[in-house]
């Protein structure tokens, strides 16, 4: 049981670590294009940046859906045997 | 366990404020027996989704009803800009007139139904949870409440489902039963007849990834919303509880106004990305290949 609690955490902090670091590069490298683009045509910036925020929701989306089933497993384990 | 009367430990309290007033289909209380358990409904989450449905049909109908062309009130310019909103993005991703005239209104009930059920967030964590704490039993409920619709994935999945619908109907509707058939079997890698089971897996592996992410996006982002605010909650407890410096407090005001903050940022960002995407997937029925 405590294995099973043990492995659990664990899962938890792998889910939640490597979807961080793909949410946070995907973001980084969205908002330099972002940046650049706006420095190169000062006039798209504003609907470029409605574009940009559609785009951080769709790119942190699996990293989101990652830590909700982690918060999951750490508050309502389906694998305790209750 | 916490002994009968004393304060729950912080994980009973979470686990306590995550359940939600399930049902089974002869109206007496249940409980899910696996993950995914078609025998139970939960009664919150269609409570106030369709309680929140009505509120945003009225609140649009008032906006219409007295709409004058000359000075416009605050309200009518309002919802004014929202349709004109939802109109826009409707007009460069359909370009079916025909098709527009349901998809149109479709997206800006989408819009407001799914920020209003996210606007629950932002209403305090114990609040309705306490009084229903009270009430319900009184009523012959279980004490369980869950407001955040959205943060059920029956609700979210339920919602991408029709998405999934509308698009294989608009998918027949605009090729025909022959062309959207032909389709499945010969796109996307070519019409060889060797290609058919993998253009056709292809099709049904899209089918799913899409309604499957549309749905799990906003109950990801809604979820973790929600069991933050509740963490942040436990920590205002714990100070009241143990009472051991002001520190906890603070860090509990603190931590409360920036994840506010951030997070009526994400429930509008999320409202708005699930209407602009059910546009974009019923667009995508309309192109022929």
């Amino acid at each position: 049981m405590e294995n099973v609690l043990g492995f659990v955490a664990l899962a938890c902090g792998i889910i939640v670590g490597l979807g961080a670091i793909g949410a946070s590069i995907g973001i980084a490298i969205m908002g330099g294009k972002f940046l650049e683009a706006s420095a190169r045509q000062p006039e798209l910036m504003n609907e470029l940046q409605t574009k940009m925020f559609i785009l951080a929701g769709l790119i942190d989306a699996a990293f989101l859906i990652g830590v909700a089933i982690a918060l999951l497993f750490a508050f309502a384990n389906p694998f305790v045997l209750a | 366990m916490a002994a009968e009367g004393q304060a729950p430990t912080a994980s009973e309290y979470i686990v306590h404020h995550l359940q939600h007033q399930q049902m089974d289909f002869a109206f007496q209380s249940a409980k899910q027996t696996s993950i995914v358990d078609f025998g139970v409904f939960n009664l919150d989450s269609i409570v106030f989704s369709s309680l929140l449905g009505l509120l945003a049909l009225f609140l649009l109908w008032t906006g219409a009803r007295r709409a004058t062309s000359g000075v416009p009130g605050r309200w009518q310019a309002a919802v004014e800009m929202l349709v004109e909103l939802v109109d826009n993005q409707a007009k460069t991703v359909i370009h079916n007139e025909n098709s527009r005239r349901f998809v149109g209104p479709l997206a800006l009930i989408v819009f407001v139904w799914i920020f209003l059920m996210n606007f629950m967030d932002m209403v305090p964590v114990d609040l309705l949870p306490q009084i229903w704490s009270v009430a319900g039993p009184a009523l012959g409920f279980k004490d369980y409440l869950r407001v955040v619709a959205t943060a059920d994935l029956s609700t979210t999945l339920s919602i991408s489902t029709m998405v999934l619908i509308l698009c294989i109907y608009y998918s027949v509707k605009i090729k025909g039963l022959g062309g959207w058939g032909h389709e499945l079997f010969t796109a996307p890698f070519g019409s060889h007849p060797l290609l058919w089971p993998f253009n056709f897996l292809m099709q049904m592996i899209e089918f799913v990834a899409k309604t499957v992410s549309h749905g799990m996006r906003l109950f990801g982002n809604m979820f973790a919303g929600e069991l933050v605010f509740m963490l942040i909650a436990l920590m205002g407890g714990a100070w009241a509880l143990s009472a051991t410096g002001i520190g906890l407090a603070v860090g509990h005001v603190i931590a409360g106004i920036v994840w506010t903050l951030f997070h009526i940022l994400i429930i509008v960002l999320q409202a708005f990305i699930f209407m602009m995407l059910t546009l974009i997937y019923i667009g995508q029925a309309h192109d022929k290949h």
